[in-house]
């Protein structure tokens, strides 16, 4: 499908993670041009870990590798002083208005989706998953022209398709869910640098400060010691099946590899620049390799749930590199704590 | 990881796109790239397909051996928990694990089973008459 040239507002961008192409793209529409998908990562401070207590998703452990869903948007449009309207709507109807209303000006919107009900989604990833994030920029023959940030083409879905999945069910329902930008002011590079500041300043504090033990930098340690535990807690297979599931949270469409870890480690590099500082991109290569190890991890998981690594052993074997990687972060962490940026 | 090293492994995005990754070019600079899948991942997700057939399967022979209702079924089938059944039909979780008693299941309104069907995307038939 090639519908993109129809439009020459709004351009597609496809990154890795919805939230981010989402925020670029929208940004980019509104004329900030210099912004890309690690910016907006970064300056949302985006990266994270956290293992959410007593709480499975689908059957397994409920591991996030990055922020809450929505506070990177939210965070870059304030870092750059962009206003936002946000729209949340307790019935269908009222929300098929508002969106109408928003197509007709020719404003493209984002709309938070549930992925279940999602029919241009191959049917082995629609699971109950309610914080998938696209653009709507326009209608064509009674079909909404979507952009969605992991896919490389635009696409459409026809309006009950597309309000089924705006008032999906379940854990974070979306409720129709409508935000976009609605007035960008110039934006200075100072204004970006101050902005790249924060989101590293914040980031460094979720990972290094956070209280409690299950999040953060020690979050990996927690998770790593429950690693040693599953294989005679669970039995062999619930706890490949738990590992398997770390390992789709980690590497899974979204990402952009090794648990959005190679996506901050763009961002520094891309920080370095901005700040003119090289002490940014030193760190940036720490993050890559914390990327590699989590990859190296997952390679040595798999050997779990395909059955070939049955053994205890393999399971702490497991659990050490877990550790091993949180020191690495805590390191790349403190160095960043440390540095006067100035700002 | 190189961009030499990212891997390009059929999986279940086959057709539908390929996904963009951070990787780091020869002179160690980060740019994106495509792949279309890495086997690692591939295999994460079919175990846990596997794991929603098993129990999928184990829920239409409780069906039929008379332990639970179809509701139980049908939910399995949709790989919904008692969460987001509650969000689709609007009854409480307490109520839901009572309808999926099958001596419950067969004193419930046409009513409320049509809510059961809407959220199941099934035929309000279908669902009444499921037998495992």
């Amino acid at each position: 499908m090639n519908i993109d040239s129809h439009t020459d507002e709004f351009r597609h961008v496809q990154t890795a993670h919805c939230e981010n192409g989402v925020t670029t793209a929208l940004l980019r529409y509104h004329g900030l041009d210099f912004m890309t998908e690690p910016l907006a990562f970064g300056m949302g401070s985006g990266l994270f870990y956290i293992q959410i207590p007593f709480l499975t998703v689908n059957n397994g452990p409920a591991i996030s590798f990055r922020t809450m869903p929505g506070a990177i948007f939210k965070r870059t449009c304030n870092a750059l002083n962009v206003d936002v309207t946000r729209k949340k709507f307790s019935n269908v109807a009222s929300a098929e208005a508002f969106l109408d209303k928003k197509v007709q000006e020719g404003v493209p919107v984002a709309c938070q989706v549930g992925v279940f009900h999602l029919t241009y989604f191959p049917k082995e990833y629609r699971f109950h998953f309610n914080a998938h994030n696209l653009i709507v920029f326009g209608q064509e023959d009674n079909n909404y022209l979507i952009s969605d940030p992991v896919m490389e083409d635009v696409t459409t879905l026809s309006k009950s398709d597309l309000s089924r999945v705006r008032f999906a069910q379940g854990p974070l329902a979306p409720k129709g869910h409508i935000y976009f930008p609605e007035r960008v002011k110039p934006v200075t590079d100072d204004m970006i640098r101050k902005g790249i500041v924060k989101g590293i300043r914040r980031n460094v504090r979720d990972m290094l400060k956070i209280p409690g033990n299950f999040a953060g930098v020690d979050g990996i340690r927690h998770t790593a010691g429950h690693i040693r535990k599953w294989r005679d807690k669970l039995g062999l297979k619930k706890a490949s099946l738990y590992l398997g599931q770390i390992v789709r949270m980690q590497e899974e469409i979204g990402t952009g590899g090794g648990g959005f870890r190679f996506l901050y480690g763009a961002f520094l590099e891309e920080a370095s620049a901005y700040m003119q500082d090289d002490r940014l991109s030193v760190v940036s290569e720490d993050f890559t390799k914390a990327g590699d190890m989590w990859r190296a991890s997952a390679i040595k998981m798999a050997g779990v749930y395909k059955g070939r690594l049955t053994e205890q052993k393999d399971f702490d074997e497991i659990a050490d590199m877990l550790v091993d990687i949180r020191l690495v972060e805590k390191e790349a962490f403190q160095k960043l704590s440390r540095m006067s940026l100035g700002k | 990881m190189k961009k030499e090293d990212l891997p390009q492994d059929p999986g279940a995005l086959e057709k539908f796109t390929r996904e963009v990754c951070y990787v780091k070019n020869a002179d160690g600079k980060y740019e994106t790239a495509l792949s279309r899948g890495w086997e690692v991942k591939k295999q994460a997700l079919d175990s846990a397909w596997d794991d929603v057939n098993e129990r999928i399967e184990d829920a239409r022979k409780a069906v039929a051996n008379g332990e639970k209702s179809p509701i139980y079924y049908f939910m399995e089938l949709r790989l919904m928990d008692l969460s987001v059944l509650s969000g689709y039909t609007g009854f409480f979780p307490f109520f839901i694990k009572r309808h999926l008693k099958p001596s419950v299941f067969k004193g419930l309104s046409d009513r409320k089973l049509e809510k059961y069907a809407g959220a199941f995307d099934v035929a309000l038939q279908e669902l009444k008459n499921f037998k495992g």
